[in-house]
């Protein structure tokens, strides 16, 4: 052997064994191969899968056996029941008041809460929905909002105490919370009908499960981060457990509570709206009947309308969170007040005032002008992402989608994550809507991929433009208090009626989140490595992109996955709109009785696919970066 | 004077299975070795003492090193694993629950390091927290914390709340918390540690001042070495969770019980705690005193014009009343193991601190005792550790 040989083999025997890099690409190079083998035609769904057909005997039994089978005699009639008494009571509550009287309790109640800019802006925020000629819808919307809003807190509150004092309750609630919190808005309503009828009550718990989460969550986190210091200090000076609790935990986190009714009645405004579709009353009947008819100004009164009542009771609540309360003497003042004002009439002659025709104009003036413009980005995209993607999704056959989710979701996020992705992808194969599905999936990816395109140019801009930030940082609190429906608008303006619109509306939606979290975490990486990089001389550009984007990749993915799963709840919302796919066929269960079964699987479709790219997403913000050693 | 807490063996061991750890070959074990063989960590390790009515008492040692730990066993905050507590020659670890509270209630308080005050209560309101929870009417309660608060010079603030005050305000407010109570007994968990310095030095006094006037008994727990000096009148040093050495400044300083110790106490100027009892020696046949004699309790540092100026050593008689700061009218040659309840690892001080001393304090009452210049000068120029023999 010879001596060049012999350092031959010892370099050989040195190289590195090949890296996770390497593996990936030639499995994802077999997975091509084994893709262009396998592929199918895409062939459409079945109308009357067993899936389907299971459902809709559900139904038959439910609706046969509602009134002998135990379970709802003794059961789900009383809970139907009880909501129905509740917002009875807090029907007549507002409708007693009348109009004058609403606005004066509003008034006063922000007064003494939250102050007096507080109480002008629900003032006149309440005033101008009666401009709006929207009154009596308005106040049908707050009457589900405040039940849905006064369950949550009853059950919600007390619950996240006991989370955040009992372990195994907290260790117990997590995952339940965790899937609550990423099952699309939609998914749910089908099976709220299904045991609590259309109308109010079903509506009242559909917006109960979705808020509930948040209610929760935020004072459990409150109560946790009570200072251990003050309970001490307070059981040292000899206080009960049950002294400490009312005194000094509940107290300390009065502000993460009230934080919390803030988040509650937010989420449950913008699920009210949405269960207009299962026949609640309010706001959102009206947005859904201008959204079938394309009449965007008639929307726009309505949307508006939402927007207000948010603000109104965004800022009121927000306000009170710091707010020092005033004296009684305010209060007694403000009371006053308010039943002085309740006393004068509220006359037919009220002045009003519809956004209906000039939005209606401006719209179609877009239609007309920009229509060139309009499809042909409609087109581009289409053509260049949205067609092969879906198609290539669509032509894969359901089993080997499941094996490419299983491989790849191993090496992304670990076998458990990988596991529960695989069997949800192999569920919406078992529910007969495999091709919806891919259609879903393939306009989810595509606005996913533009929100976070969106989202962190406009998040790095935000973290190191100071000015750039304050300026956004309006329109994006706007963004987030507005609810889901309201975007389609917009959308539906410029694009008209396809799947397109929903991609935009989905966009428009998940955008600020993605923007917050990617400003956090660069705003986050440590000042003092920033100040070494900068004094090492590093470029604006080097401090970019070589430390503060890879310092800020736990925030960024984290961003992709809170992104990707609001994308999927509005992908799905587009479904009002003409996108078609899984969100079509669950407006049509609602509308068409035969149609049930399908409308309920594709429910349970969307809660899948919303699973599937939680978990293989998820997975990424929690291994942290492991280099290639 | 009577004994108000009584340490007795106490130990207090986090992880599983605590129980066993207390006395069995575990316990000898260094810390890392027992974490990695059982996951145990001993806080508190075979700890006894006794705090005397009306006594300042100072815990320090390092962070680690149990302190907080110790001082929280003492009302069962946290819970000890063995051994007993008495306060007012009341087992604390066989109260029952009420029994406990009304101790906390009413026996001892405590003052925090981070203030632990209720942000949403106005200064007045956080002070009655204690008379509130007891149920006092709220006129009486507010009146009282009126006075506390008059009394830690807070007045004019009541109606402010917690985050609008200063860090030393609102300790000074915690302070009045505790007092608010009238306890006979204060714990104090490094309280001032979260100060800055001038403040720090404002709040120690304060609590000298309120010492003198309200005469309470302090437990007062410090990793501040010139804190614990000040403020206490015995003071324990804890290493790893145990006692390593109880005694005075003075006997801290003159005679440390270990190296461990005589590292701690290595840059206190030994002038401004030690007496002239530590360095006084036989007079020899041939030397003649001059000038008035001192006192034996005179600090060093107040005998060294006197003694510089004289020609020649300068007598040392026995201080008027019982013995200045010693150890409590003890004999003198006691003094350094006098106040050691730890193991006896006291002995070790005299001997290592400087033979002359000790040698006369051996047979004190018998000779005539003088300090010259040559006995000043190791104390003036140099350490602890390098007082010659």
């Amino acid at each position: 052997m010879t001596a060049a040989s012999a350092s031959w083999t010892g370099r050989i025997s040195r190289l590195p064994r090949p890296g996770k890099r390497t593996y990936v690409g030639v499995l994802a190079l077999v997975t091509v191969v084994a893709y262009l083998g396998v592929r199918t035609s895409g062939a459409a769904d079945s109308d009357s899968s067993a899936a389907f057909r299971f459902f809709t005997d559900v139904r038959t039994w439910v609706d046969d056996n509602r009134d002998t089978s135990p379970v709802f005699l003794y059961g789900i009639n009383y809970v139907r029941l009880g909501v129905v008494e509740l917002v009875g009571a807090v029907q007549s509550l507002l409708y007693a008041l009348g109009g004058a009287g609403l606005v004066a309790a509003a008034g006063a109640l922000s007064l003494v809460l939250a102050g007096w800019r507080a109480a002008v802006l629900a003032v006149a925020g309440f005033l101008s929905l009666g401009v709006l000629g929207l009154w009596d819808e308005s106040v049908d919307t707050l009457v589900l909002t405040l039940s849905a809003v006064l369950l949550s807190v009853l059950i919600g509150v007390p619950i996240g105490v006991l989370a955040a004092r009992v372990r195994a309750v907290g260790a117990v609630l997590r995952p339940v919370l965790d899937v609550m919190q990423i099952m699309p808005t939609f998914a749910y309503l089908a099976p709220m009908t299904l045991l609590f009828l259309i109308g109010s009550p079903a509506a009242v718990i559909a917006t109960l499960i979705y808020a509930l989460p948040v209610t929760i969550r935020i004072t459990a986190l409150g109560i946790r981060e009570v200072s251990p210091t003050t309970v001490e200090a307070a059981t040292a000076l000899g206080s009960t457990r049950w002294q400490v609790l009312r005194k000094v935990r509940l107290p300390t986190a009065a502000p993460a509570i009230v934080l919390a009714v803030n988040q509650t009645i937010m989420m449950a405004l913008s699920m009210v709206v949405v269960t207009a579709l299962i026949d609640a009353p309010g706001l959102g009947e009206n947005i859904i009947q201008a959204l079938e008819r394309v009449n965007v100004g008639a929307a726009f009164d309505a949307g508006l309308a939402i927007v207000i009542l948010a603000i109104v009771l965004d800022r009121v609540t927000t306000r009170a969170a710091t707010y020092r309360r005033r004296g009684i003497r305010v209060t007694a003042a403000a009371v006053a007040a308010a039943v002085v004002v309740a006393l004068i009439p509220w006359g037919d002659s009220f002045p009003t005032f519809s956004f209906a025709k000039p939005v209606n104009d401006l719209s179609h003036w877009v239609e007309f002008h920009w229509y060139d413009a309009t499809e042909a980005i409609k087109n581009a995209v289409s053509a260049a992402l949205l067609n092969p993607l879906e198609s290539v999704l669509t032509t894969t056959p359901w089993w080997f989608f499941v094996l490419v989710v299983a491989v790849f979701g191993t090496l992304v996020s670990g076998w458990r994550s990988a596991v529960i992705a695989a069997l949800a992808a192999a569920g919406i194969a078992g529910l007969g809507l495999w091709l919806h599905a891919m259609q879903t999936l393939a306009t989810v990816l595509v606005a996913t991929l533009v929100t976070m395109a969106l989202g962190v140019l406009l998040g790095v801009l935000c973290a190191r433009h100071d000015r750039f930030a304050a300026g956004l940082r309006p329109l994006l609190d706007a963004a987030q208090t507005m609810p889901s429906f309201v975007y389609l608008l917009p959308a539906l303006a410029l694009f008209g009626a396809t799947r397109f619109t929903a991609i935009v509306a989905a966009v428009i939606y998940a955008v600020p989140p993605v923007v917050r979290l990617v400003e956090r975490g660069i705003r986050d990486v440590p000042a003092t490595v920033v100040e070494a990089a900068l004094s090492a001389g590093s470029t604006p550009r080097q401090l970019l992109w070589k430390v503060q984007l890879p310092m800020a990749r736990s925030g960024l993915l984290l961003a992709a996955n809170q992104g990707i799963v609001m994308v999927l709840a509005m992908v799905v919302v587009g479904g009002l709109v003409g996108a078609g796919a899984l969100g079509y066929d669950v407006v049509a269960g609602f509308a068409q009785r035969e149609d049930f079964g399908k409308g309920l699987a594709a429910g349970f479709a969307i809660v899948l696919l919303g699973v599937l790219l939680d978990r293989l997403t998820q997975g990424l913000s929690r291994t942290p970066a492991k280099g290639h050693s | 004077m009577p004994t108000t807490i009584d340490v007795d063996h106490l130990w207090k061991v986090f992880g599983p299975r605590p129980d066993r750890v207390p006395g069995s070959p575990l316990a000898d074990l260094s810390r890392p070795d027992l974490r990695t063989r059982t996951g145990n960590v001993v806080a508190v390790h075979d700890v006894s003492f006794a705090v005397e009515q009306g006594e300042v008492f100072v815990v320090m040692g390092l962070s680690g090193s149990g302190k907080s730990t110790l001082v929280r066993c003492l009302t069962r905050l946290i819970e000890p694993t063995a051994g007993e507590v008495r306060i007012d020659g009341r087992p604390v670890r066989e109260m029952n629950p009420k029994q406990l509270r009304d101790l906390r209630r009413h026996g001892v308080a405590m003052v925090f390091q981070h203030f632990g005050l209720l942000p949403h209560r106005e200064v007045i309101d956080n002070v009655a927290y204690g008379l509130e929870i007891q149920g006092t009417s709220r006129a009486a309660r507010h009146k009282r914390a009126g006075e506390v608060l008059d009394l830690v010079g807070l007045t004019g603030h009541e109606h402010q709340f917690p985050d609008q005050l200063s860090g030393g305000m609102q300790q000074r407010v915690g302070l009045a918390r505790a007092l608010a109570t009238d306890p006979a007994v204060l714990l104090f968990d490094e309280p001032f540690s979260a100060l800055d310095p001038l403040i720090r030095r404002d709040m120690q006094a304060e609590v000298r001042r309120l010492h003198a006037e309200v005469g309470k008994t302090l437990v007062f727990i410090t990793h501040d070495l010139s804190e614990a000096l000040t403020l206490g009148d015995r003071i324990a040093v804890m290493r790893d969770g145990a006692l390593v050495q109880v005694g005075t400044p003075e006997e801290l300083v003159g005679a440390p019980a270990d190296d461990y110790v005589t590292d701690f106490v290595r840059d206190v100027p030994r002038a401004d705690v030690l007496t002239l009892r530590w360095i006084a020696r036989p007079r020899r046949a041939d030397e003649t005193p001059d000038g008035e004699p001192l006192p034996e309790g005179t600090l060093i540092r107040d005998a060294i014009p006197r003694i510089l100026r004289a020609n020649g050593p300068v007598r040392i008689v026995p201080s008027p009343g019982a013995g200045g700061a010693g150890a409590g009218g003890a004999g003198a040659g006691g003094a350094g193991a006098g106040g050691v309840r730890a193991g006896g690892s006291g002995a070790a001080g005299p001997g290592k601190s400087g033979t002359g001393g000790a040698g006369a304090r051996g047979d004190y009452s018998g000779a005539d005792l003088v300090v010259g210049v040559e006995e000043l000068l190791p104390v003036i120029a140099g350490h602890g550790d390098r007082v010659p023999a």
